[in-house]
């Protein structure tokens, strides 16, 4: 099985590390999730992570930023590892916080403030947690909601706009924290049909621009479109990772085959 | 009609409710009541705030002790905790004072009516804040947590506010209720709006006159808190959408 570290090792990669996962492992209760998941991101990388459902891509993610407790492994983010105990709880909640905010969230159900505006949204950690000045964070948000095309729509709340608008102002909440990697999973999922390019327009011009991603998706054609990297999970493995064209072009394991002319 | 005038006593009625006279100790016992139903209805909501995050996210010994609190307040009979908060809370107090000392301690009636008030009120804010929490979407929740606001601030930037719209009309009744139960404090012999009216009215015997005036003055309590209250619903709701033909 290649691992990203091998496939990393054939082409010596000077660019830095956003994320690097080494051999983690998750259960709940009896139920091993994640069986030791291996993964390297460095900064610009676009890493598509498909599968099918349950096979745990979400696990994978929110272990990333804490979301979930690991049973096992290392997390190391910006060259900084995450101090873990043995059972694999944060050892400092601060330092998780702080890292925490490097890392974008945007999730597939959204999950905005719903008491808050869009530009209350996407001000709330800058000025909160990041302790920008509220002048300073306030232009910032309304240029983020321009750039994401809900320029007018400032002062709306999130309940009043379609799911393609409040995911577009959650990547605009995601991008306020100027982020080192953003973490992505399933953002169209949620979407009526018809709404799905809007979001995935947004994606393409911060792929585009060169941020660090960590996008999960059933959108293959965009994943092979946007991803520099595909990492195919199955039942809390790795199964096969590669550039996009050979991981789409000539799958090699019969399950990615499989995996792949079922999703189309 | 002057007869009838003079039946139902309107003239004598006048007279007895001025300020100056009988009145003037209605309103008193007026603001004595909500000076107590304020005092208990927050003592309850700081009461309830703990109570609901300790139910919630609480070791196995908070939880437990909790639900022994709510259960217990909440399935006794206010009158009979009344009673009992009051005489054992005094109680307490004088043995603490003598253990120091000092000469027995005369309470405060206000001190004392929200102490034993604000104990039965915390009991139903711990419920009606438990279930206002658990219906904040978990996902607004791990949004603050992912972008790595401190448990701190996730309360009191993101949990309280989602779920003051689901709290707000609990809370609207729990206020009322506060009202109401500083009637039950005149069994202390608290000169609350309730035991100056039957004062008033035993002095007098113009029952009727009295509480029908003690009558409408519960009213207006009431209809003015439900204007208040409609108002921090509304604005407890900013943002979501309101259901046709119907609140909740
Ligand atoms: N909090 C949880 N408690 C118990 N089981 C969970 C929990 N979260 C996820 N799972 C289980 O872990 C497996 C992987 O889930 P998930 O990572 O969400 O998969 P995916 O995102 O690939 O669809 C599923 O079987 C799911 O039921
Ligand atoms: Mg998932």
């Amino acid at each position: 099985m290649d691992t990203a570290a091998a496939a990393s090792a054939q082409q010596p990669d000077t660019r830095r590390e956003a994320i690097r996962v080494e051999d983690l492992h998750k259960s709940f209760g009896d139920l091993e999730v994640l069986k030791g998941v291996d993964l390297i991101a460095h900064q610009g990388d676009v890493v598509a992570i498909i599968g099918g459902s349950g096979s745990g891509k979400s696990t994978m993610l929110r272990c990333i930023n804490f979301l979930e407790t690991p049973t096992s492994g290392k997390i190391v983010i910006g060259g900084e590892e995450v101090a873990m105990r043995a059972d694999g709880s944060p050892a400092s909640q601060k330092q998780i916080e702080r890292i925490r905010t490097k890392l974008a969230m945007v999730f597939q159900q959204f999950n905005l403030w719903t008491h808050r505006t869009l530009l209350e949204n996407v001000i709330e950690v800058p000025v909160h947690v990041l302790k920008v000045p509220k002048a300073e964070a306030i232009e910032r948000a309304r240029e983020l909601l321009v750039r994401v095309g809900l320029g007018g729509k400032e002062d709306t709340f999130p309940a009043y706009l379609s799911g393609g608008q409040q995911q577009r102002a959650a990547i605009a909440r995601a991008l306020a924290v100027d982020p080192s990697a953003m973490l992505f999973d399933e953002p169209t999922s949620a979407l009526d049909p018809e709404l799905v390019g809007e979001v995935l327009t947004v994606i393409r011009d911060l792929a585009a621009e060169g941020r660090t991603m960590l996008l999960v998706t059933h959108e293959m054609k965009f994943a092979r479109e946007v991803a520099n990297h595909v990492v195919y999970l199955y039942q809390g493995r790795i199964e096969e990772q590669g550039p996009p064209a050979e991981l789409f072009g000539n799958p090699q394991s019969e399950r990615l085959k499989q995996f792949l002319s079922s999703v189309g | 009609m002057t007869g009838l005038f003079e039946t139902l006593g309107l003239g004598a009625s006048a007279e007895l409710l001025s300020l100056s006279s009988w009145g003037g100790n209605l309103l008193r016992g007026l603001a004595n009541s909500l000076q107590i139903a304020v005092g208990a209805f927050g003592m309850g909501l700081v009461i309830g705030l703990f109570g609901a995050y300790g139910k919630l996210y609480g070791g196995k010994v908070t939880r437990d002790l909790l639900a022994i609190y709510t259960t217990v307040i909440r399935a006794v009979p206010e009158l009979v905790l009344i009673l009992i908060l009051y005489y054992v809370g005094s109680d307490i107090i004088n043995k603490i004072s003598e253990a120091f000392g000092g000469g027995r301690v005369e309470i405060s009636g206000v001190a004392a009516g929200i102490w034993v008030l604000g104990v039965v009120q915390g009991a139903y804010a711990t419920e009606v804040l438990r279930g206002a929490i658990k219906a904040v979407p978990v996902g607004q929740i791990e949004a603050a947590k992912s972008y790595g606001m401190p448990a701190f601030m996730i309360m009191r930037r993101v949990t309280i506010p989602a779920m003051m719209g689901f709290a707000v009309p609990g809370l609207a009744n729990l206020w009322l209720i506060a009202t109401k139960d500083t009637a039950l404090l005149a069994v202390v012999g608290f000169s609350e709006l309730t035991l100056e009216t039957r004062q008033a009215a035993s002095s007098t015997r113009a029952y009727f006159t009295f509480f029908l005036a003690a009558g409408f003055l519960y009213l207006m309590v009431t209809l003015f808190s439900g204007a208040v209250f409609a108002r921090i619903e509304k604005w407890a709701r900013r943002g979501q959408p309101s259901l046709k033909g119907g609140s909740s």
